[in-house]
C-alpha cells in the first residue's frame, strides 16, 4: 500500500477553483515563505535549499542546491525558469501552471534572492495559452501586491520577472536551446563545453536555469526548513514529487507523492491514486520517467520512485511521467509513435539525431504497417547503436543534446523485451492487434 | 511605414524594451504578428526583422523552427489533436480520422469555408484528458466524437467566442507591472544591501 | 599561423606532440598527420560541431567519450585517439545518416568528381546502403538568388552557407529554416539571396546542393585545367585559382592566402569571366561586350581589320608626328595592365615619344605621388588595427573582400570603426562614430579633428559629440590607427579628399594608411611611373610639368596636343563624356585594348591587346602587395601582350625598348629600379612582396579540399616552365626607393569650395559594384544586377520635400534635368542627394553622370517633386 502520510508540498492548493488567484494564494499562507526569506541572509537561503538535497524535477535530476552553489563564484546574472514541458506524458507543470502560479512567484522570487538575481526570464510553453494568461496575471498581482519589483515587502530586494512564451518545440526545453530561444534564436540546443548555463548561459553570462515544479517547492523548503524536507524520501530522492500517470489506467493524472517510500506499483495501483488498470487488463509494460526513458517490465513495479533507485536498474525518474501499457498495447506501435514524436521534435542541428530519427522512425512504421523483414531488427539496433553508442545506461551519445540518445529508449527495449512481437509483424505481414 | 497596427505596434516596442537584447523579443513579436494576421505574413516578418534589428531571410528561418507560427494562413480555428502516446493508447488517431470527417478537411489542412485548419499534434501535456483536444491553443477536453461534434457546432455558431479567440490570438493578459531600473542602479543598490548586511552581522557580533 | 611554441603537450593515438593553447583538435591532430573526416568545420569560421563527422575518443572524467574533434579545444595532457574502432563506426554511422536523404545523382551534380561528400564516401564509406525508404524529395532547384541556385535535397546541412552569411559577409540573406530532416536554406520571401559574396557559398558548400548559374553543367571537374593567379577586378588582389576547359575560361575560385582573401571573392571577381572573352554575339567593336581579336585603321571613316605590320606603322607615324611638337603627345590609361605592361609603356611614352604627359587614372582618383608618399598599412594591419577610420566611398561596392576583412576586426576583435559618412556603407552598422560628412566638408572635418579645442564645425551635421568621440579614439599621435583613404564623391574636386589626407598625415604621424583605389591595377601602374611626376618603382620627378589626364583632354580640345595614346578605352570612365568626346575628336588617337567601346568611334588605330587570365606578370594591389597573375587561355584572335605591342611599336618608330617578353620586362623591372617582379613571378608558393618592406614569407596553410573543394591545389603561381630559363640569376629587390616626401608635393595644399546653396542638394556621385563597366556589360550573369540610377536621400529631406521611396522626381544640375526616382538612404548626410555613377536608367541608359558640374569643387543640384 501506498505511503500517503506526507505533506501535500506542491499541490495543497489545487483542489480549490480559485486557486490561481492572489486571494486564495494568500488566504492559504502564500507569500510567507517570501517574507521570511527576505529576512534572511541570501546565502543562509541557498544553504537551506542546499541541505533539502532538492533534486530538480526537470528531467535530468540535478541538485537545485549544488547548481546555485556553482554560481556563487560569479555573481548569477540570470534565472531562467523552465516551463517548456512537453516531455510526452508529462503533465505536471501543466497543472502548476495553471493552478498555482503564485505558489511558483512566490519561489521564483525567494530563489532570486538567494541567487541576488534581478531579472527573471519564464518561459511558458506556448500551447499553455490559459497557463500563460494566469501567470501572467499572477505576475502582475504580484507586483501590485509588492512581491515583485522595487523593494519587495519593504527589504532592499528588488526584481522584475519576464513572462516569455514559446512557440511549438520540444527542444526548446532542453535548457541550452531554452536559452538560445529566448535571445530570439532557433531552439538548436548549444554544443558543450561549456556544459552549464552558469558559465555561459543567456547572452554568454551566468545563468541558473530551473524547473517550475522545482520553484514550487522552494517557498515550502523556506517556511519549514531544508532539514524538514530532506526527512521525507530517502537516500539523494528527498520530499515529494509530481508523478503524471497516464496511459491504460483507471485514474490517470497527476499526483504527488512522497519518494523512493512508495513504487511504482503503489502508484499504479494505489485506489487513491493510478487506481489500477482498466477493468479486466493486465499490465504489460510501462515507462518509467517521460518516452525518453528504457521501459520497464511488470517484473520492475516494486521498483521505488527513487532517482537513483529507477537509475540503478537501467532507467530514469525523468520527467516524472509514467505510462502504463496493457496487454492490448501494440508495443511495434507504440515504440513507432514515441519514434515519429522525436522524429517530428528533432531539431535537425546534428546528423545521427536529424537522420537516425527519421530512418529509424521510417523503418518502425513499415513494421507496423506490413512491410517489415527480419533483418530490420539488426538494422534498428545498429543504428541505434550509431547515435547510442553501446547501448548502454546511462547512455553515451554521438549527437550534440541529450535528445539524440533519448530516441533508442523505447525502440531496443521494444526489441529486447518483445522480440517476438516484432518477428509476429513481419510474419503477419501487418500488426496483430488489428 | 508599419505594418502593425497603431496598438499592436506599441505593444511590440514594449516588449522590445523588456529584453537586454531586441532579438529575444523574437518570439513574442512574431506572436504578435500572427494576432494581426492570423499567420505570419511577410510585412509581418519585414516589420519583426526591423524591430529586432536582424534579416528577413533570419525571421523567417527562426519562425520557421516553431511549430506554432505558421507562414500561411490558416483557418479561423487551429484544431489540435494529440496523437502521442498517452492519447494513442486512449484513440487519439481514431479521434483525429473523425475530426477529418467532421470539418471536412484533412491533417494539415484547411476547411474550405475557411474555418478550420485541422493538425496532428505532439503531447500537449493533457494526458488524464486523452485524446488531448485543443482549439486555438484552449484546451477544449472534448474526448469522444460526439463531445467533439458538439464543440464543433458551437464553433461554426459563434458560441465560444468569450474563451476560445480567433487564431493568433496567444495572451489576452498584458504586463502591468514591472521594474524598469538599469542594470548599474540594481548592481548599486545589491551592494547598499550587502554593506548593510555586513553591518548588521557585525553589530550581532 | 598558430604558434606551438608556449604550448601544451597532448597524445594523439599514442604519440605526443606539441600544440598551441586553444588549438582546435582537428587542426593539431592534422599538423601531426592524423587526419580527421569532416563537412561542417570550415577553418576561416567558427566551429559549430553539427555533422558529427569528427567525432573522435577524448579522455574526460567519465573515461573516453566521443567528441567534435572540429570543436573541443586541445589543453595540457589531453588523450586523444582518432583511430579506433569505435571512432570509425560512429565516423561510418553519420555518413551512413548524411547518405541516407542524399541523392544519388552524381553524374549529373556540379560537384561530381570534386565533392567532400563523395570523397569520403569513397574513402570512409561502406559502399552499401541499407536505407529501403523513400528519400527526402524537394522540387528541382530554386534559384534563391540572381546568381545562386539550390537542390535542397542534396543538403547536408552542414551550415556553411548560412554561417558565411551571418558571420562573415553579415547580411544574413539566407538562413535555415524548418527543424529536424525537413532543414533546408532558404532567403527571405522579399529579399532574395543577392548578396555581393553569393558565390563563396557556392564554393564552400561541401555537397553539389548550391550551384552557380554561370557555372552549372558548364563543365565536368576532371576536363578542368588550372593556374594560380590574381583578381584584378579589383585593387585588393585576390588570389585565385582560374580554371578552364581547353582554351574556354570556366571557373574562378577564391584561394585562401593568409594576408588577403582567406580564400573569399567578391560575386564580381567570380563570375565576371564571360567579360574575358567577349560576348561572342556582339561583334561591335563601339560595344563594351565585344572582344577585340584583331588590328584595326581608320580607312575612309571606317574602322577596317588590318595586318600587325600596318596598323603599327600607322600608329608609330600619329605618335611621333604629334611628338615633333613639344607636349604634342600623350598617354591616358593603363590601370588594367601589368606592371610589365605598365613599365613597358611607361618606357614608350617618356623614352620613345619623349613625353611626360602620361596618367593611368581618369581624374576620378587621388594624387598618386600623394598616396606613395603616405605611410602605408597593410590589409592585416587594417584587420587588426585598433582604430580604423575610413574616408573612402562604400568599400562593399569598391572593394568587397577588404569589407569582409574589416568587419572580422570590429566584430571578433572588437576594434573601433570611425566613418566619414559620405553615402550608404556596408559597415555603417558596425561604426563606433559615424560622421555625416556632405560633399566638400571632408578636409574641414579632418581639420576640426586635428584640434583638440572643442572645435565645432558650424553648418555641418558632424555633431561635437562625434568629433570627441573620434578625437578620444585617435589619441594624440594616431597611434594604431589606419586611416583607409579614397574618392568617395566624383562630383567633388579631388583637392578635398586630398587636402583631407594631408591634414590627417601631417598631424597623426604614427597612424598608417591604406589607400582605397579601386581600378584594377592603378597601383600597380602609378608605381610604373604612369602618372605626372611619377617614376617607375614609386620614384618621383618634382620638375616633371607632364598632364594629367583632365589637363591632357583640355589640351587636345585646344590644339596643343595633338594625340593620344589610350591604354584601355576611356568615355566609360570619364565623368564629361562630351567634353572627352571633343578631346578624341580633335586629335589622332590610338586605342590600345581588350575590349570594345564607345571610345572606338574616336580610333585612328586599334590595337588589340590581351587581357586578365592570358598573360603573364606581376600586379601591386592597394597594400603595394606584388603577386604574380598567370596565363590561363590563349588570348583570342591575334592580341598580343602590352610588352609586345609597346616593343613592337618602338621598333616601328626606330628604337628599342630592350624588352622581348612579359618575363623578361619583369626581370628589368627588379634589376633597374629595386621593384619586385621577376623574384614574385618566379615564387610558387608564397603570398609575393610588399613594396617598401623586408619580404616576409607567409607560410601558406596546406590546402584544405574539404573546405575549399574544387581547387586542384595551390602554390601554382608562377612561371613554371619558365622558370628554369629565367630565374638563375634571381634579382632579390633591396626595398625600392620611396619618391617623395609628404612636403615635396603640392596635392592637398588647398581646395575652394564653394558656399552650401540653402535651397539644393550637394551632389555625390559613388559607385556600385555592378556598374555600367566592361566586365558588366560582356557577363550575362551580371546583366540584371546592374544599379538603376537612383536619387538617394536621408529620411530627413525625404520628410521635408513630402517623398517616399518611389516618388519620382526632376534633379537639375547645371545643364541636365533627368527625372529620377528617390529611396531612402539614412547614411546619406542631410543636404546630400547620392547618385551611382555607372548606373543605368529605366532606358538602360547611363545618363547620372551628367548631373556633375566639371567645373566646380562640388556640384549642386535642385530637386523638383511632380
Ligand atoms: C530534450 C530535452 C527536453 C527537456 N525538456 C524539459 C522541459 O520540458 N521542462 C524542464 O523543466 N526541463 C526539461 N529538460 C531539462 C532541462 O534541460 C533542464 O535540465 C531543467 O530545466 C533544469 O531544471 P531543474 O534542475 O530544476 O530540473 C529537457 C532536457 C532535454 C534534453
Ligand atoms: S540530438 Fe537532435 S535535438 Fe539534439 S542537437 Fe542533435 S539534432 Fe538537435
Ligand atoms: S562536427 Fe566537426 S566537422 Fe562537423
Amino acid at each position: 500500500m501506498a505511503t500517503l502520510e506526507a505533506p501535500r508540498i506542491v499541490t495543497a492548493r489545487t483542489g480549490y477553483d480559485d486557486s490561481f488567484t492572489l486571494a486564495r494564494f494568500l488566504a492559504t499562507g502564500g507569500y510567507e515563505g517570501l517574507r521570511k526569506a527576505l529576512t534572511m541572509f541570501p546565502e543562509d537561503v541557498a544553504l537551506e535549499v542546499d541541505e533539502a538535497s532538492l533534486l530538480g524535477r526537470g528531467g535530468a535530476g540535478f541538485p537545485a542546491g549544488r547548481k546555485w552553489s556553482m554560481l556563487r563564484k560569479s555573481p548569477v546574472s540570470y534565472l531562467v525558469v523552465n516551463g517548456d514541458e512537453s516531455e510526452p506524458a508529462t503533465f505536471k507543470d501543466h497543472l502548476l501552471l495553471e493552478r498555482d502560479p503564485h505558489q511558483i512567484i512566490e519561489g521564483i522570487i525567494i530563489s532570486a534572492y538567494a541567487l541576488q538575481v534581478s531579472q527573471v526570464f519564464f518561459y511558458v510553453r506556448g500551447e499553455f495559452a490559459l497557463g500563460l494568461e494566469r501567470v501572467q496575471q499572477a505576475v502582475n498581482d504580484a507586483y501590485e501586491h509588492g512581491a515583485l519589483g522595487s523593494k519587495i515587502f519593504g527589504s532592499d530586494f528588488s526584481l522584475d520577472i519576464v513572462v516569455h512564451p514559446g512557440a511549438g518545440a520540444y527542444i526548446c526545453g532542453d535548457e541550452t536551446a531554452l536559452l538560445e530561444s529566448l535571445e530570439g534564436k532557433r531552439g538548436f540546443p548549444r554544443i558543450k563545453p561549456p556544459f552549464f548555463p552558469a558559465v555561459s548561459g543567456l547572452y554568454g553570462e551566468p545563468t541558473v536555469v530551473n524547473n517550475v515544479e522545482t520553484m514550487s517547492n522552494i517557498p515550502w523548503i523556506v517556511l519549514n526548513g531544508g532539514e524538514a524536507f530532506a526527512a521525507l524520501g530517502a537516500g539523494r530522492s528527498t520530499g515529494t514529487r509530481l508523478f503524471a500517470l497516464a496511459g491504460r489506467v483507471k485514474n490517470p493524472g497527476v499526483f504527488e507523492v512522497e519518494m523512493v517510500k512508495n513504487t511504482f506499483r503503489d502508484l499504479i495501483y494505489d485506489p487513491k491514486l493510478g487506481g489500477g488498470l482498466l477493468d479486466g487488463h493486465t499490465i504489460k509494460a510501462f515507462v518509467p520517467g517521460g518516452v525518453s526513458a528504457p521501459w520497464f517490465g511488470p517484473e520492475l513495479l516494486d521498483t521505488p520512485l527513487g532517482q537513483d533507485e529507477v537509475g540503478e536498474k537501467g532507467s530514469m525518474l525523468g520527467s516524472g511521467s509514467v505510462i502504463v501499457f496493457d496487454e492490448t498495447t501494440c508495443v511495434v506501435r507504440a515504440a513507432w509513435r514515441i519514434t515519429k514524436f522525436f522524429a517530428r521534435e528533432s531539431c535537425g542541428e546534428c546528423t545521427p539525431c536529424r537522420e537516425g530519427s527519421g530512418w529509424i522512425e521510417r523503418v518502425m512504421y513499415r513494421m507496423e504497417h506490413g512491410g517489415g523483414r527480419v533483418e530490420d531488427l539488426e538494422l534498428l539496433l545498429d543504428l541505434c547503436d550509431n547515435i547510442a553508442p553501446g547501448l548502454g545506461w546511462p547512455p553515451q551519445q554521438t549527437t550534440i543534446c541529450p535528445l539524440g540518445p533519448s530516441i533508442p529508449s523505447s525502440v531496443t527495449r521494444a526489441i529486447s523485451m518483445f522480440r517476438s512481437e516484432f518477428i509476429s509483424h513481419v510474419q503477419k505481414g501487418g500488426c496483430p492487434f488489428d | 511605414m508599419s505594418h502593425l497596427r497603431v496598438e499592436l505596434r506599441q505593444r511590440a516596442e514594449e516588449l522590445v524594451a523588456l529584453y537586454p537584447r531586441p532579438r529575444s523579443a523574437m518570439l513574442p513579436l512574431l506572436h504578435l504578428a500572427q494576432e494581426q494576421d492570423g499567420y505570419v505574413s511577410v510585412e509581418g516578418i519585414a516589420e519583426v526583422a526591423e524591430l529586432t534589428g536582424t534579416t528577413p531571410a533570419d525571421v523567417r528561418g527562426t519562425a520557421a523552427f516553431y511549430d506554432m507560427l505558421h507562414l500561411e494562413p490558416v483557418g479561423k480555428y487551429v484544431v489540435g489533436i494529440c496523437t502521442n502516446i498517452a492519447c494513442l493508447l486512449a484513440g487519439g488517431l481514431e479521434l483525429l480520422d473523425h475530426a477529418s470527417s467532421t470539418l471536412g478537411c484533412s491533417v494539415g489542412s484547411t476547411s474550405d469555408n475557411g474555418l478550420f485548419t485541422l493538425e496532428e499534434t505532439e503531447c500537449l501535456a493533457d494526458c488524464n484528458f486523452a485524446p488531448c483536444v485543443q482549439v486555438n491553443h484552449r484546451f477544449v477536453r472534448t474526448t469522444t466524437p460526439e463531445t467533439f461534434d458538439g464543440l464543433v457546432g458551437e464553433l461554426r455558431e459563434g458560441r465560444r467566442d468569450h474563451d476560445i479567440p480567433v487564431h493568433g490570438t496567444l495572451l489576452r493578459v498584458r504586463r502591468s507591472g514591472g521594474l524598469h531600473a538599469s542594470k548599474s542602479e540594481i548592481a548599486t543598490e545589491r551592494e547598499e544591501a550587502k554593506a548593510a548586511r555586513a553591518k548588521r552581522e557585525g553589530e550581532k557580533k | 599561423m598558430t604558434d606551438v611554441k608556449s604550448g601544451v603537450t597532448i597524445s594523439v593515438n599514442g604519440r605526443s606532440l606539441e600544440a598551441a593553447p586553444g588549438e582546435l583538435v582537428i587542426e593539431a591532430a592534422e599538423r601531426a598527420g592524423h587526419y580527421v573526416p569532416r563537412f561542417c568545420y570550415h577553418p576561416r569560421m567558427e566551429p559549430v560541431g553539427m555533422c558529427r563527422m569528427c567525432l573522435v575518443e577524448v579522455d574526460g572524467p567519465r573515461g573516453a567519450t566521443l567528441q567534435p574533434a572540429c570543436y573541443i579545444k586541445v589543453h595540457d595532457g589531453m588523450t586523444v585517439v582518432t583511430d579506433s574502432e569505435k571512432v570509425k563506426k560512429a565516423q561510418d554511422g553519420v555518413l551512413e545518416f548524411l547518405l541516407a536523404n542524399h541523392p544519388l545523382d552524381c553524374p549529373v551534380c556540379d560537384k561530381g568528381g570534386e565533392c567532400p561528400l563523395q570523397d569520403q564516401t569513397l574513402t570512409h564509406g561502406s559502399g552499401e546502403t541499407r536505407f529501403v525508404e523513400e528519400k527526402r524529395h524537394f522540387v528541382k532547384p530554386i534559384e534563391i538568388g540572381e546568381l545562386v541556385l539550390l537542390d535542397r535535397e542534396r543538403c547536408i546541412q552542414c551550415a556553411r552557407c548560412t554561417r558565411f552569411s551571418a558571420e562573415v559577409s553579415g547580411d544574413t540573406e539566407i538562413a535555415f529554416s524548418g527543424r529536424g530532416d525537413q532543414i533546408e536554406v532558404a532567403p527571405s520571401p522579399t529579399t532574395p539571396f543577392d548578396s555581393t559574396f553569393s558565390g563563396n557559398t557556392v564554393q564552400i558548400c561541401p555537397v553539389g546542393a548550391l550551384t552557380a548559374k554561370p557555372y552549372r553543367f558548364s563543365a565536368r571537374p576532371w576536363d578542368l585545367e588550372q593556374v594560380e593567379s590574381t583578381c584584378t577586378t579589383c585593387a585588393v588582389g585576390c588570389r585565385v585559382a582560374v580554371q578552364s576547359s581547353g582554351n574556354r575560361l570556366t571557373r574562378v575560385l577564391g584561394v585562401d592566402s593568409e594576408p588577403v582573401n582567406h580564400g573569399w571573392l567578391c560575386d564580381k571577381g567570380r563570375f565576371t569571366l564571360d567579360s574575358i572573352d567577349g560576348n561572342e554575339a556582339s561583334l561591335d567593336p563601339l560595344s563594351a561586350a565585344s572582344r577585340l581579336r584583331e588590328p584595326l585603321v581608320r580607312m575612309n571613316g571606317v574602322l577596317t581589320p588590318t595586318t600587325w605590320g600596318e596598323a603599327l606603322a600607322r600608329a608609330a607615324t600619329i605618335l611621333q608626328d604629334a611628338a615633333q611638337v613639344p607636349g604634342g603627345v600623350g598617354a591616358i590609361g593603363g590601370a588594367a595592365l601589368t606592371n610589365e605592361g605598365a613599365f613597358a609603356w611607361e618606357r614608350f611614352v617618356r623614352g620613345v615619344l619623349g613625353s611626360d604627359n602620361l596618367d593611368a587614372q581618369y581624374g576620378d582618383g587621388l594624387d598618386g605621388a600623394l598616396i606613395q608618399a603616405l605611410p602605408k598599412a597593410t590589409i592585416d594591419e587594417a584587420a587588426n588595427a585598433r582604430v580604423v577610420v575610413t574616408l573612402t566611398g562604400d568599400l562593399r561596392e569598391e572593394l568587397p573582400v577588404l569589407l569582409l576583412r574589416l568587419r572580422e576586426n570590429f566584430i571578433k576583435r572588437e576594434n573601433a570603426l570611425v566613418e566619414f559618412a559620405f553615402a550608404s556603407s556596408g559597415l555603417h552598422s558596425l561604426a563606433r562614430v559615424s560622421m555625416p560628412v556632405r560633399p566638400g566638408e571632408a578636409h574641414l572635418v579632418a581639420e576640426a579633428l586635428t584640434r583638440s579645442d572643442g572645435t565645432v564645425l558650424k553648418g555641418s551635421n558632424v555633431t561635437e559629440s562625434e568629433l570627441n568621440e573620434t578625437r578620444r579614439l585617435l589619441g594624440e599621435s594616431g597611434e594604431g590607427v589606419v586611416f583607409i583613404v579614397g574618392r568617395p564623391n566624383f562630383a567633388e574636386d579631388a583637392g578635398v579628399m586630398e587636402r583631407a589626407i594631408r591634414v590627417l598625415a601631417e598631424k597623426f604621424t604614427a597612424a598608417k594608411f591604406l589607400p582605397a583605389h579601386r581600378r584594377a591595377n592603378v597601383v600597380g601602374a602609378l608605381d610604373m611611373g604612369l602618372g605626372p611626376k611619377l617614376r617607375p618603382g614609386r620614384g618621383y620627378a618634382a620638375n616633371d610639368e607632364g598632364r594629367t589626364t583632365l589637363q591632357q583632354l583640355e589640351a587636345l580640345r585646344t590644339g596643343e596636343q595633338k594625340a593620344v595614346l589610350l591604354l584601355g578605352c576611356l568615355l566609360g570612365n570619364v565623368l564629361d563624356v562630351d567634353g572627352a568626346s571633343a578631346a578624341l575628336e580633335a586629335g589622332g588617337v590610338v586605342v590600345v585594348s581588350g575590349h570594345g567601346g564607345k571610345t572606338l568611334a574616336y580610333a585612328d588605330v586599334v590595337l588589340p591587346a590581351a587581357v586578365q587570365h592570358e598573360r603573364h606578370g606581376t600586379v601591386t594591389n592597394i597594400e603595394g602587395r606584388v603577386t604574380a597573375v598567370t596565363a590561363k587561355i590563349v588570348a583570342p584572335g591575334s592580341a598580343w601582350s602590352d610588352v609586345n605591342i609597346a616593343a613592337e611599336l618602338a621598333e616601328q618608330c626606330g628604337q628599342s625598348l630592350g624588352l622581348f617578353s612579359d618575363v623578361e620586362c619583369a626581370k628589368v623591372i627588379e634589376e633597374t629600379v629595386g621593384y619586385p617582379a621577376l623574384s614574385v613571378l618566379n615564387d610558387v608558393s608564397d603570398e609575393g612582396a610588399v613594396v617598401g618592406r623586408d619580404r616576409e614569407r607567409v607560410e601558406r596553410r596546406p590546402l584544405d579540399p574539404m573546405a575549399f573543394p574544387g581547387i586542384r591545389s595551390t602554390n601554382m603561381a608562377g612561371l613554371g616552365e619558365f622558370s628554369g630559363a629565367v630565374a638563375e640569376e634571381e634579382a632579390s629587390p633591396s626595398p625600392s626607393p620611396i619618391g617623395a616626401t609628404l612636403s615635396e608635393i603640392s596635392a592637398g595644399r588647398g581646395v575652394e569650395v564653394p558656399a552650401f546653396d540653402a535651397y539644393a542638394l550637394a551632389l555625390n556621385v559613388s559607385r556600385h559594384l555592378y556598374d555600367h563597366g566592361v566586365a558588366v556589360q560582356g557577363s550575362p550573369a551580371l546583366a540584371n544586377l546592374v544599379a538603376r540610377t537612383t536619387a538617394y536621400l536621408n529620411h530627413f529631406d525625404l520628410d521635408r520635400l513630402g517623398l517616399v521611396t518611389g516618388d519620382v522626381v526632376d534633379v537639375t544640375g547645371p545643364t541636365v534635368t533627368l527625372s529620377l526616382p528617390v529611396a531612402l538612404s539614412d547614411e546619406t548626410p542631410r543636404g546630400t542627394l547620392n547618385v551611382v555613377f555607372a548606373s543605368i536608367d529605366e532606358n538602360g541608359d547611363d545618363t547620372s553622370r551628367s548631373l556633375v558640374d566639371p567645373s566646380s569643387a562640388i556640384t549642386q543640384v535642385r530637386l523638383k517633386t511632380k
